[in-house]
Protein backbone atom coordinates (compact mmCIF):
# COMPACT_ATOMS: atom_id res chain seq x y z
CA UNK A 1 0.00 0.00 0.00
CA UNK A 2 1.38 3.53 -0.60
CA UNK A 3 0.78 6.26 1.87
CA UNK A 4 -0.20 9.61 0.69
CA UNK A 5 2.86 12.65 0.82
CA UNK A 6 1.51 13.60 4.15
CA UNK A 7 1.64 11.05 6.07
CA UNK A 8 5.52 10.34 4.40
CA UNK A 9 6.35 13.54 5.89
CA UNK A 10 5.04 13.71 9.25
CA UNK A 11 6.63 10.01 9.79
CA UNK A 12 9.83 11.41 8.46
CA UNK A 13 10.03 14.43 10.12
CA UNK A 14 7.73 13.80 13.41
CA UNK A 15 6.71 17.06 15.17
CA UNK A 16 6.78 17.21 18.53
CA UNK A 17 7.79 13.88 19.72
CA UNK A 18 8.86 13.72 23.23
CA UNK A 19 7.86 13.88 26.88
CA UNK A 20 6.13 16.52 29.64
CA UNK A 21 6.23 16.36 33.15
CA UNK A 22 2.95 14.56 33.49
CA UNK A 23 3.47 15.12 37.16
CA UNK A 24 2.44 18.83 36.74
CA UNK A 25 -1.29 19.63 36.77
CA UNK A 26 -0.59 22.26 34.06
CA UNK A 27 -0.28 18.78 31.88
CA UNK A 28 -2.64 16.25 30.87
CA UNK A 29 -1.35 12.83 29.75
CA UNK A 30 -3.90 10.58 27.41
CA UNK A 31 -2.65 6.91 26.32
CA UNK A 32 -5.07 5.53 23.98
CA UNK A 33 -4.75 1.56 22.27
CA UNK A 34 -2.86 -1.82 23.53
CA UNK A 35 0.38 -3.27 22.19
CA UNK A 36 -1.93 -6.33 21.16
CA UNK A 37 -4.04 -4.21 18.63
CA UNK A 38 -0.50 -2.97 17.25
CA UNK A 39 -0.73 0.34 18.62
CA UNK A 40 -0.66 2.79 21.33
CA UNK A 41 -0.57 6.41 21.82
CA UNK A 42 0.48 8.94 24.65
CA UNK A 43 -0.31 12.50 23.97
CA UNK A 44 0.36 14.87 26.19
CA UNK A 45 -0.78 19.00 26.33
CA UNK A 46 -0.04 21.53 28.57
CA UNK A 47 -2.25 24.15 29.12
CA UNK A 48 -1.55 27.38 30.19
CA UNK A 49 -3.92 30.56 30.76
CA UNK A 50 -7.30 31.25 29.22
CA UNK A 51 -7.25 27.27 29.00
CA UNK A 52 -5.27 27.80 25.94
CA UNK A 53 -2.97 24.56 24.80
CA UNK A 54 1.10 25.96 25.02
CA UNK A 55 3.19 22.98 23.84
CA UNK A 56 1.73 19.38 23.05
CA UNK A 57 4.04 16.15 22.38
CA UNK A 58 3.62 12.51 21.54
CA UNK A 59 5.20 9.29 21.42
CA UNK A 60 3.33 6.27 19.34
CA UNK A 61 4.01 2.68 18.76
CA UNK A 62 2.47 2.29 15.27
CA UNK A 63 1.99 1.93 11.57
CA UNK A 64 3.36 4.96 9.82
CA UNK A 65 -0.42 6.34 9.67
CA UNK A 66 -0.83 6.07 13.41
CA UNK A 67 2.76 8.03 13.84
CA UNK A 68 1.40 10.66 11.33
CA UNK A 69 -2.14 10.91 12.82
CA UNK A 70 -0.45 11.96 16.41
CA UNK A 71 2.61 14.27 14.76
CA UNK A 72 -0.52 16.15 12.97
CA UNK A 73 -2.74 16.25 16.42
CA UNK A 74 0.59 17.65 18.04
CA UNK A 75 0.93 19.99 15.54
CA UNK A 76 -3.19 20.95 15.69
CA UNK A 77 -3.01 21.58 19.33
CA UNK A 78 -0.57 23.89 19.78
CA UNK A 79 -2.14 27.15 20.96
CA UNK A 80 -5.88 25.87 20.06
CA UNK A 81 -8.01 26.49 23.30
CA UNK A 82 -9.01 23.34 25.26
CA UNK A 83 -12.64 23.75 23.95
CA UNK A 84 -11.48 24.14 20.46
CA UNK A 85 -8.92 21.06 20.62
CA UNK A 86 -11.99 19.02 21.76
CA UNK A 87 -13.90 19.54 18.81
CA UNK A 88 -11.50 18.07 16.45
CA UNK A 89 -12.80 15.13 14.91
CA UNK A 90 -10.74 12.23 13.55
CA UNK A 91 -12.49 12.69 10.32
CA UNK A 92 -10.56 15.99 9.85
CA UNK A 93 -6.91 14.01 10.38
CA UNK A 94 -8.23 11.25 7.67
CA UNK A 95 -9.26 14.10 5.39
CA UNK A 96 -5.82 15.92 6.25
CA UNK A 97 -3.47 12.86 5.80
CA UNK A 98 -5.46 10.86 3.25
CA UNK A 99 -5.69 7.93 5.02
CA UNK A 100 -7.23 4.78 3.16
CA UNK A 101 -10.88 2.97 4.77
CA UNK A 102 -8.40 0.67 6.17
CA UNK A 103 -6.37 3.35 8.30
CA UNK A 104 -9.42 5.37 9.86
CA UNK A 105 -8.92 3.21 13.06
CA UNK A 106 -5.37 5.77 13.80
CA UNK A 107 -7.44 8.88 13.39
CA UNK A 108 -9.78 7.22 15.83
CA UNK A 109 -7.30 6.82 17.71
CA UNK A 110 -5.48 10.10 17.65
CA UNK A 111 -8.95 11.37 19.09
CA UNK A 112 -9.03 9.34 21.47
CA UNK A 113 -5.57 10.62 22.68
CA UNK A 114 -6.59 14.20 22.04
CA UNK A 115 -9.85 14.08 24.65
CA UNK A 116 -8.02 11.72 27.02
CA UNK A 117 -5.66 14.14 27.38
CA UNK A 118 -7.97 16.88 28.00
CA UNK A 119 -9.87 14.86 30.39
CA UNK A 120 -6.71 14.16 32.15
CA UNK A 121 -5.77 17.52 32.64
CA UNK A 122 -9.79 18.56 33.60
CA UNK A 123 -10.37 15.92 36.31
CA UNK A 124 -6.36 17.07 38.02
CA UNK A 125 -7.73 20.32 38.00
CA UNK A 126 -11.19 19.76 39.50
CA UNK A 127 -13.27 19.69 36.91
CA UNK A 128 -15.23 16.34 35.42
CA UNK A 129 -14.26 14.74 32.50
CA UNK A 130 -16.50 15.08 29.27
CA UNK A 131 -17.64 12.10 28.08
CA UNK A 132 -17.83 12.11 24.06
CA UNK A 133 -20.83 10.64 22.95
CA UNK A 134 -19.51 10.40 19.50
CA UNK A 135 -19.98 7.10 17.71
CA UNK A 136 -16.92 6.50 15.35
CA UNK A 137 -17.39 6.30 11.50
CA UNK B 1 42.01 -1.78 -28.29
CA UNK B 2 42.62 -4.82 -25.26
CA UNK B 3 42.98 -2.26 -23.23
CA UNK B 4 39.74 -0.83 -24.26
CA UNK B 5 37.83 -4.46 -23.81
CA UNK B 6 39.42 -4.40 -20.72
CA UNK B 7 38.16 -1.24 -19.04
CA UNK B 8 34.76 -2.25 -20.63
CA UNK B 9 34.88 -4.84 -19.00
CA UNK B 10 35.78 -3.41 -15.60
CA UNK B 11 32.68 -1.23 -16.22
CA UNK B 12 30.37 -3.94 -16.31
CA UNK B 13 31.55 -5.39 -13.26
CA UNK B 14 31.35 -2.10 -11.42
CA UNK B 15 27.89 -1.61 -12.33
CA UNK B 16 27.06 -5.35 -11.70
CA UNK B 17 28.09 -4.67 -8.30
CA UNK B 18 26.76 -1.36 -7.55
CA UNK B 19 23.75 -2.16 -5.06
CA UNK B 20 20.53 -0.85 -6.06
CA UNK B 21 17.84 0.09 -4.00
CA UNK B 22 15.40 -0.83 -2.43
CA UNK B 23 17.28 -4.67 -1.65
CA UNK B 24 15.01 -7.57 -1.99
CA UNK B 25 14.93 -9.46 0.87
CA UNK B 26 11.72 -11.44 0.66
CA UNK B 27 12.39 -14.38 -1.31
CA UNK B 28 10.51 -16.76 0.58
CA UNK B 29 7.29 -14.42 -0.73
CA UNK B 30 8.32 -15.01 -4.53
CA UNK B 31 12.13 -15.33 -6.05
CA UNK B 32 13.28 -13.49 -8.92
CA UNK B 33 13.64 -15.29 -12.15
CA UNK B 34 17.02 -16.40 -12.73
CA UNK B 35 17.98 -15.46 -16.01
CA UNK B 36 19.75 -19.11 -17.21
CA UNK B 37 15.67 -20.01 -16.74
CA UNK B 38 14.45 -17.06 -18.97
CA UNK B 39 16.88 -18.33 -21.70
CA UNK B 40 15.66 -21.86 -21.62
CA UNK B 41 11.73 -20.52 -21.84
CA UNK B 42 11.99 -17.82 -24.25
CA UNK B 43 12.00 -20.18 -27.47
CA UNK B 44 8.90 -22.18 -26.11
CA UNK B 45 6.61 -18.63 -26.41
CA UNK B 46 7.97 -18.08 -30.03
CA UNK B 47 9.04 -20.89 -32.27
CA UNK B 48 8.31 -23.83 -30.40
CA UNK B 49 5.17 -22.79 -29.42
CA UNK B 50 3.21 -26.39 -30.15
CA UNK B 51 0.97 -27.86 -28.17
CA UNK B 52 2.66 -30.80 -26.10
CA UNK B 53 -0.68 -33.00 -27.03
CA UNK B 54 -0.49 -32.61 -30.60
CA UNK B 55 1.05 -35.99 -31.31
CA UNK B 56 0.31 -35.90 -35.13
CA UNK B 57 2.81 -33.41 -36.25
CA UNK B 58 6.52 -32.02 -35.07
CA UNK B 59 5.62 -28.79 -33.67
CA UNK B 60 3.74 -30.88 -30.48
CA UNK B 61 6.53 -33.64 -30.70
CA UNK B 62 9.05 -30.63 -29.72
CA UNK B 63 6.56 -29.36 -26.89
CA UNK B 64 6.18 -32.40 -25.78
CA UNK B 65 9.78 -33.04 -25.36
CA UNK B 66 10.25 -30.49 -23.51
CA UNK B 67 8.03 -31.42 -21.05
CA UNK B 68 9.42 -34.83 -20.69
CA UNK B 69 13.10 -33.43 -20.22
CA UNK B 70 11.46 -30.69 -17.64
CA UNK B 71 9.73 -33.65 -15.49
CA UNK B 72 12.66 -35.39 -15.45
CA UNK B 73 14.67 -32.49 -13.91
CA UNK B 74 12.28 -32.21 -11.41
CA UNK B 75 11.66 -35.47 -10.74
CA UNK B 76 15.42 -35.88 -9.96
CA UNK B 77 15.58 -33.21 -7.85
CA UNK B 78 13.43 -34.86 -5.29
CA UNK B 79 14.38 -38.16 -5.93
CA UNK B 80 11.47 -39.04 -8.07
CA UNK B 81 10.64 -40.34 -11.01
CA UNK B 82 9.42 -38.59 -13.97
CA UNK B 83 5.84 -40.29 -14.36
CA UNK B 84 5.10 -39.28 -10.59
CA UNK B 85 5.42 -35.21 -11.33
CA UNK B 86 1.97 -33.74 -12.07
CA UNK B 87 2.41 -29.90 -13.52
CA UNK B 88 0.08 -27.42 -11.96
CA UNK B 89 -0.64 -23.61 -12.06
CA UNK B 90 1.03 -23.52 -8.73
CA UNK B 91 1.18 -25.01 -5.63
CA UNK B 92 -1.79 -23.25 -4.35
CA UNK B 93 -3.19 -25.88 -7.04
CA UNK B 94 -1.10 -28.75 -6.09
CA UNK B 95 -2.01 -28.48 -2.37
CA UNK B 96 -5.84 -28.43 -2.86
CA UNK B 97 -5.24 -31.54 -5.55
CA UNK B 98 -3.65 -33.37 -3.05
CA UNK B 99 -6.57 -32.43 -0.21
CA UNK B 100 -9.59 -32.46 -1.82
CA UNK B 101 -8.33 -35.39 -4.05
CA UNK B 102 -7.03 -37.83 -1.84
CA UNK B 103 -10.07 -37.38 0.20
CA UNK B 104 -12.37 -37.50 -2.70
CA UNK B 105 -10.31 -41.06 -4.17
CA UNK B 106 -9.67 -42.81 -0.39
CA UNK B 107 -13.49 -41.35 1.19
CA UNK B 108 -14.52 -45.04 1.52
CA UNK B 109 -11.44 -46.37 3.53
CA UNK B 110 -12.13 -43.38 6.19
CA UNK B 111 -12.85 -39.69 6.31
CA UNK B 112 -10.25 -38.50 8.95
CA UNK B 113 -7.24 -35.77 7.73
CA UNK B 114 -4.11 -34.75 10.21
CA UNK B 115 -2.43 -31.53 9.88
CA UNK B 116 -0.84 -28.68 11.45
CA UNK B 117 -2.18 -24.50 12.10
CA UNK B 118 0.86 -23.17 10.94
CA UNK B 119 0.03 -24.51 7.69
CA UNK B 120 0.29 -22.41 4.54
CA UNK B 121 -3.51 -21.03 3.47
CA UNK B 122 -3.88 -23.30 0.54
CA UNK B 123 -3.65 -26.42 2.59
CA UNK B 124 -6.09 -25.20 5.62
CA UNK B 125 -8.62 -23.79 3.55
CA UNK B 126 -8.93 -26.56 1.34
CA UNK B 127 -9.39 -28.61 4.70
CA UNK B 128 -11.91 -26.36 5.62
CA UNK B 129 -13.73 -27.35 2.06
CA UNK B 130 -13.12 -30.73 2.83
CA UNK B 131 -14.94 -30.49 6.48
CA UNK B 132 -18.02 -29.61 4.61
CA UNK B 133 -17.96 -32.02 2.29
CA UNK B 134 -17.89 -34.43 5.45
CA UNK B 135 -14.59 -34.83 6.55
CA UNK B 136 -13.06 -34.54 9.96
CA UNK B 137 -9.68 -32.40 10.02
CA UNK B 138 -7.47 -32.32 12.57
CA UNK B 139 -5.39 -29.25 13.33
CA UNK B 140 -2.49 -30.08 15.56
CA UNK B 141 -1.11 -27.11 17.49
CA UNK B 142 2.83 -26.38 17.32
CA UNK B 143 5.44 -26.31 20.07
CA UNK B 144 6.98 -22.87 21.10
CA UNK B 145 9.27 -23.45 18.55
CA UNK B 146 6.93 -24.28 15.46
CA UNK B 147 7.73 -27.84 15.24
CA UNK B 148 4.64 -30.21 15.81
CA UNK B 149 5.03 -32.44 18.97
CA UNK B 150 5.01 -36.43 16.91
CA UNK B 151 3.41 -37.96 20.25
CA UNK B 152 0.44 -35.64 19.57
CA UNK B 153 0.58 -36.63 16.26
CA UNK B 154 0.41 -40.43 17.42
CA UNK B 155 -2.27 -39.93 19.28
CA UNK B 156 -3.99 -38.03 16.77
CA UNK B 157 -3.76 -41.20 14.26
CA UNK B 158 -7.12 -43.05 14.03
CA UNK B 159 -8.16 -45.77 11.71
CA UNK B 160 -10.21 -43.41 9.71
CA UNK B 161 -7.10 -41.45 9.10
CA UNK B 162 -5.96 -41.58 5.42
CA UNK B 163 -3.95 -38.48 5.35
CA UNK B 164 -1.54 -36.64 7.22
CA UNK B 165 -0.12 -33.39 5.83
CA UNK B 166 2.59 -31.20 7.17
CA UNK B 167 4.29 -28.94 5.22
CA UNK B 168 8.52 -29.33 4.93
CA UNK B 169 9.44 -25.98 5.66
CA UNK B 170 7.53 -23.16 7.05
CA UNK B 171 7.23 -20.00 5.07
CA UNK B 172 6.84 -17.37 7.63
CA UNK B 173 9.65 -18.66 10.37
CA UNK B 174 11.58 -20.92 8.08
CA UNK B 175 10.75 -24.13 10.83
CA UNK B 176 11.52 -27.55 8.80
CA UNK B 177 9.24 -30.62 10.23
CA UNK B 178 10.87 -33.75 11.00
CA UNK B 179 9.48 -34.93 7.66
CA UNK B 180 11.04 -38.60 7.83
CA UNK B 181 9.86 -39.09 11.39
CA UNK B 182 5.87 -38.00 10.47
CA UNK B 183 6.01 -39.93 7.49
CA UNK B 184 6.85 -42.89 9.37
CA UNK B 185 4.25 -42.49 11.60
CA UNK B 186 1.20 -41.94 9.16
CA UNK B 187 2.23 -45.22 7.35
CA UNK B 188 2.19 -47.10 10.36
CA UNK B 189 -1.31 -46.15 10.72
CA UNK B 190 -2.19 -46.86 7.07
CA UNK B 191 -2.21 -43.15 6.28
CA UNK B 192 -0.47 -41.25 3.31
CA UNK B 193 1.93 -38.59 4.06
CA UNK B 194 1.17 -35.43 2.21
CA UNK B 195 4.33 -32.45 2.35
CA UNK B 196 3.78 -28.74 1.09
CA UNK B 197 7.43 -28.37 0.46
CA UNK B 198 7.32 -25.17 -1.29
CA UNK B 199 9.93 -23.01 0.43
CA UNK B 200 12.09 -26.06 0.95
CA UNK B 201 12.30 -27.67 -2.59
CA UNK B 202 15.47 -26.30 -4.03
CA UNK B 203 16.90 -24.65 -0.64
CA UNK B 204 17.60 -28.08 1.38
CA UNK B 205 18.17 -31.84 0.43
CA UNK B 206 14.17 -33.29 0.25
CA UNK B 207 14.05 -36.63 -1.23
CA UNK B 208 10.51 -38.48 -1.40
CA UNK B 209 12.21 -41.89 -1.60
CA UNK B 210 14.05 -41.27 2.05
CA UNK B 211 11.92 -38.99 3.69
CA UNK B 212 9.06 -41.68 3.02
CA UNK B 213 6.58 -39.08 0.84
CA UNK B 214 3.86 -40.12 -0.75
CA UNK B 215 2.14 -36.54 -2.44
CA UNK B 216 4.52 -33.55 -2.33
CA UNK B 217 3.40 -29.58 -3.43
CA UNK B 218 6.23 -27.54 -5.26
CA UNK B 219 6.27 -23.82 -7.00
CA UNK B 220 8.55 -22.53 -9.38
CA UNK B 221 8.53 -18.73 -8.15
CA UNK B 222 10.32 -19.61 -4.93
CA UNK B 223 13.02 -21.30 -6.87
CA UNK B 224 13.82 -18.63 -9.38
CA UNK B 225 11.26 -20.21 -11.97
CA UNK B 226 8.82 -18.21 -13.25
CA UNK B 227 4.99 -17.54 -11.45
CA UNK B 228 1.55 -19.91 -12.46
CA UNK B 229 3.57 -23.14 -12.53
CA UNK B 230 3.90 -25.89 -9.86
CA UNK B 231 3.80 -29.47 -9.23
CA UNK B 232 2.25 -31.97 -7.41
CA UNK B 233 4.48 -35.50 -6.82
CA UNK B 234 2.16 -38.41 -6.73
CA UNK B 235 4.09 -41.32 -5.52
CA UNK B 236 3.27 -44.57 -8.05
CA UNK B 237 5.15 -47.37 -6.42
CA UNK B 238 4.55 -48.77 -2.49
CA UNK B 239 1.68 -47.71 -2.19
CA UNK B 240 0.45 -46.48 -5.59
CA UNK B 241 -1.84 -43.19 -4.88
CA UNK B 242 -3.98 -41.84 -6.90
CA UNK B 243 -6.00 -38.22 -6.46
CA UNK B 244 -9.53 -37.62 -7.88
CA UNK B 245 -9.02 -34.72 -10.53
CA UNK B 246 -10.25 -31.35 -9.36
CA UNK B 247 -10.31 -30.09 -13.41
CA UNK B 248 -12.18 -32.11 -15.52
CA UNK B 249 -11.17 -32.10 -19.18
CA UNK B 250 -8.77 -33.84 -21.83
CA UNK B 251 -7.31 -36.39 -19.32
CA UNK B 252 -4.04 -34.49 -19.57
CA UNK B 253 -1.19 -35.49 -16.65
CA UNK B 254 -2.29 -39.52 -16.36
CA UNK B 255 -6.25 -38.09 -15.84
CA UNK B 256 -5.07 -36.35 -12.46
CA UNK B 257 -5.16 -32.70 -13.69
CA UNK B 258 -6.84 -31.79 -17.21
CA UNK B 259 -5.47 -28.41 -19.27
CA UNK B 260 -3.09 -27.53 -22.01
CA UNK B 261 0.14 -27.73 -20.73
CA UNK B 262 2.28 -24.60 -19.90
CA UNK B 263 4.81 -25.39 -21.68
CA UNK B 264 7.14 -22.47 -21.38
CA UNK B 265 6.49 -21.95 -17.56
CA UNK B 266 6.71 -25.92 -16.85
CA UNK B 267 10.16 -25.37 -19.32
CA UNK B 268 10.95 -22.87 -17.03
CA UNK B 269 10.47 -25.03 -13.78
CA UNK B 270 12.40 -27.48 -15.05
CA UNK B 271 15.15 -25.63 -15.73
CA UNK B 272 15.03 -24.19 -12.45
CA UNK B 273 14.86 -27.36 -10.60
CA UNK B 274 18.16 -28.21 -12.30
CA UNK B 275 19.90 -25.04 -11.26
CA UNK B 276 18.89 -26.10 -8.02
CA UNK B 277 20.11 -29.20 -8.12
CA UNK B 278 23.57 -27.94 -9.86
CA UNK B 279 23.88 -25.23 -6.20
CA UNK B 280 21.54 -25.41 -3.86
CA UNK B 281 24.60 -26.83 -1.74
CA UNK B 282 26.58 -24.27 -2.43
CA UNK B 283 24.32 -21.46 -1.88
CA UNK B 284 22.85 -22.95 0.92
CA UNK B 285 26.14 -22.26 2.74
CA UNK B 286 26.73 -19.09 1.23
CA UNK B 287 22.90 -17.87 2.68
CA UNK B 288 23.01 -19.35 6.20
CA UNK B 289 26.62 -17.50 6.64
CA UNK B 290 24.73 -14.39 5.26
CA UNK B 291 21.95 -14.74 7.19
CA UNK B 292 23.83 -16.24 10.34
CA UNK B 293 25.40 -12.50 10.26
CA UNK B 294 22.58 -10.89 9.79
CA UNK B 295 20.92 -12.50 12.78
CA UNK B 296 24.04 -12.10 14.66
CA UNK B 297 24.24 -8.35 14.23
CA UNK B 298 20.33 -7.63 14.85
CA UNK B 299 20.19 -9.56 18.10
CA UNK B 300 22.63 -7.61 19.65
CA UNK B 301 19.87 -4.85 19.71
CA UNK B 302 18.44 -4.93 22.80
CA UNK B 303 15.14 -6.60 23.54
CA UNK B 304 15.22 -8.98 20.57
CA UNK B 305 14.11 -12.25 19.51
CA UNK B 306 14.34 -14.93 17.34
CA UNK B 307 11.07 -16.29 16.12
CA UNK B 308 10.71 -20.48 15.89
CA UNK B 309 14.02 -22.80 16.14
CA UNK B 310 16.68 -21.70 14.76
CA UNK B 311 18.37 -24.89 14.74
CA UNK B 312 16.12 -27.34 11.68
CA UNK B 313 15.41 -24.02 9.95
CA UNK B 314 15.79 -23.15 6.41
CA UNK B 315 19.26 -21.03 5.64
CA UNK B 316 18.16 -18.20 3.88
CA UNK B 317 15.47 -17.30 6.46
CA UNK B 318 15.46 -15.09 9.89
CA UNK B 319 12.00 -14.21 11.41
CA UNK B 320 13.08 -11.66 14.36
CA UNK B 321 10.79 -9.60 16.60
CA UNK B 322 11.80 -6.03 17.73
CA UNK B 323 9.56 -5.38 20.80
CA UNK B 324 8.40 -2.02 21.60
CA UNK B 325 8.56 -1.32 17.82
CA UNK B 326 5.59 -2.49 15.38
CA UNK B 327 6.55 -3.57 12.50
CA UNK B 328 4.72 -1.96 9.63
CA UNK B 329 6.16 1.82 10.85
CA UNK B 330 9.58 -0.23 10.98
CA UNK B 331 9.09 -1.54 7.46
CA UNK B 332 8.01 1.44 6.43
CA UNK B 333 11.50 3.37 8.12
CA UNK B 334 13.16 0.84 6.31
CA UNK B 335 12.05 1.31 2.93
CA UNK B 336 14.99 0.39 1.08
CA UNK B 337 14.48 -3.23 2.38
CA UNK B 338 12.01 -5.24 0.95
CA UNK B 339 10.96 -7.35 3.49
CA UNK B 340 7.76 -8.35 5.03
CA UNK B 341 6.24 -8.44 8.78
CA UNK B 342 3.84 -10.03 10.54
CA UNK B 343 1.79 -7.31 11.75
CA UNK B 344 -1.37 -7.18 9.83
CA UNK B 345 -2.04 -3.55 10.72
CA UNK B 346 -4.06 -3.16 7.00
CA UNK B 347 -6.18 -6.04 7.45
CA UNK B 348 -9.37 -5.42 9.10
CA UNK B 349 -9.22 -7.95 11.96
CA UNK B 350 -5.63 -6.15 12.82
CA UNK B 351 -5.03 -9.77 13.64
CA UNK B 352 -1.21 -10.70 13.34
CA UNK B 353 0.75 -13.81 11.43
CA UNK B 354 -1.41 -16.68 12.84
CA UNK B 355 2.12 -18.42 12.54
CA UNK B 356 3.42 -16.34 14.97
CA UNK B 357 0.50 -16.50 17.25
CA UNK B 358 0.57 -20.21 17.02
CA UNK B 359 3.70 -20.29 18.42
CA UNK B 360 2.25 -18.77 22.11
CA UNK B 361 3.85 -15.15 20.77
CA UNK B 362 2.00 -12.53 22.49
CA UNK B 363 0.07 -10.30 19.60
CA UNK B 364 2.67 -6.97 20.34
CA UNK B 365 5.51 -9.52 19.50
CA UNK B 366 3.57 -11.01 16.66
CA UNK B 367 3.24 -7.02 15.41
CA UNK B 368 7.22 -6.78 15.94
CA UNK B 369 8.09 -8.65 13.85
CA UNK B 370 10.05 -8.79 10.52
CA UNK B 371 10.71 -12.02 8.31
CA UNK B 372 14.14 -11.81 6.26
CA UNK B 373 14.25 -13.94 3.20
CA UNK B 374 17.88 -13.83 1.77
CA UNK B 375 18.32 -15.27 -2.12
CA UNK B 376 20.31 -16.36 -4.99
CA UNK B 377 21.15 -12.79 -5.81
CA UNK B 378 21.55 -11.71 -2.32
CA UNK B 379 25.18 -9.78 -1.42
CA UNK B 380 26.98 -9.57 1.61
CA UNK B 381 27.29 -6.09 0.70
CA UNK B 382 23.28 -5.99 0.80
CA UNK B 383 23.49 -7.77 3.76
CA UNK B 384 25.85 -5.38 5.88
CA UNK B 385 23.12 -2.56 4.52
CA UNK B 386 20.34 -4.21 5.72
CA UNK B 387 21.77 -4.91 9.06
CA UNK B 388 22.62 -0.98 9.26
CA UNK B 389 19.34 0.37 8.23
CA UNK B 390 17.30 -2.22 10.60
CA UNK B 391 19.43 -0.85 13.61
CA UNK B 392 19.32 2.49 12.48
CA UNK B 393 15.39 2.21 12.23
CA UNK B 394 14.83 0.13 15.35
CA UNK B 395 16.60 2.51 17.26
CA UNK B 396 14.50 5.58 15.84
CA UNK B 397 11.23 3.98 16.34
CA UNK B 398 12.13 2.98 19.57
CA UNK B 399 12.75 6.94 20.31
CA UNK B 400 9.02 8.01 19.01
CA UNK B 401 7.30 4.33 20.85
CA UNK B 402 5.87 5.58 24.43
CA UNK B 403 6.40 1.74 25.18
CA UNK B 404 10.19 1.36 24.94
CA UNK B 405 9.86 4.56 27.33
CA UNK B 406 7.79 2.46 29.93
CA UNK B 407 10.11 -0.29 29.44
CA UNK B 408 13.14 1.99 30.20
CA UNK B 409 11.39 3.18 33.28
CA UNK B 410 10.56 -0.48 34.65
CA UNK B 411 7.28 0.06 33.97
CA UNK B 412 5.56 -3.51 34.11
CA UNK B 413 3.58 -2.93 30.77
CA UNK B 414 1.32 -6.17 31.09
CA UNK B 415 -0.12 -4.72 34.59
CA UNK B 416 -1.21 -1.48 32.49
CA UNK B 417 -5.56 -1.63 32.08
CA UNK B 418 -5.18 -0.78 27.82
CA UNK B 419 -8.66 0.34 26.35
CA UNK B 420 -9.55 -2.04 23.62
CA UNK B 421 -10.47 -0.06 20.39
C1 LIG C 1 4.26 -22.92 2.02
C2 LIG C 1 3.54 -22.43 0.81
N1 LIG C 1 2.58 -23.19 0.26
C3 LIG C 1 1.92 -22.79 -0.84
C4 LIG C 1 2.19 -21.59 -1.46
C5 LIG C 1 1.42 -21.19 -2.68
O1 LIG C 1 2.19 -21.33 -3.83
P1 LIG C 1 1.75 -20.66 -5.20
O2 LIG C 1 2.04 -19.22 -5.08
O3 LIG C 1 2.60 -21.33 -6.24
O4 LIG C 1 0.30 -20.94 -5.42
C6 LIG C 1 3.19 -20.77 -0.92
C7 LIG C 1 3.51 -19.46 -1.52
O5 LIG C 1 2.98 -18.43 -1.17
C8 LIG C 1 3.87 -21.20 0.24
O6 LIG C 1 4.82 -20.44 0.82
Amino acid sequence: MAYSEKVIDHYTNPRNVGTLDKSSHKVGTGLVGAPECGDVMRLQIEVGEDNVITDAKFKTFGCGSAIASSSLATEWLKGKSIDDAMKIDNMDIVEELALPPVKIHCSVLAEDAIKAAINDYRVKNGLEAIVSEKVHH
Amino acid sequence: MILNKNFTYLCTVNILKRMNLPIYLDNNATTPMDPRVLDAMLPYFTSKFGNAASRNHAFGWVAEEAVDYAREQVAKLIGASEKEIIFTSGATESDNLAIKGVFEMYKEKGNHIITSVTEHKAILDACKHVEKLGGRVTYLPVKEDGLIDLQQLEEAMTPETILVSIMYGNNEIGVIQPVKEIAAIAHKHGALFMTDAVQAVGKIPVNVIEDGIDLLALSGHKIYGPKGVGALYVRRKGPRVKVTAQMDGGGHERGMRSGTLNVPGIVGLGKACELCMQEMESEAKRLSALRDKLQAELTVLEESYVNGNVEHRLPHVANISFKYVEGEGLMMAMKDLAVSSGSACTSASLEPSYVLKSLGLSDDLAHSSIRFGLGRFTTEEEVNYAIEVTKKSVNHLRELSPLWEMFKEGVDLSKIEWAEH
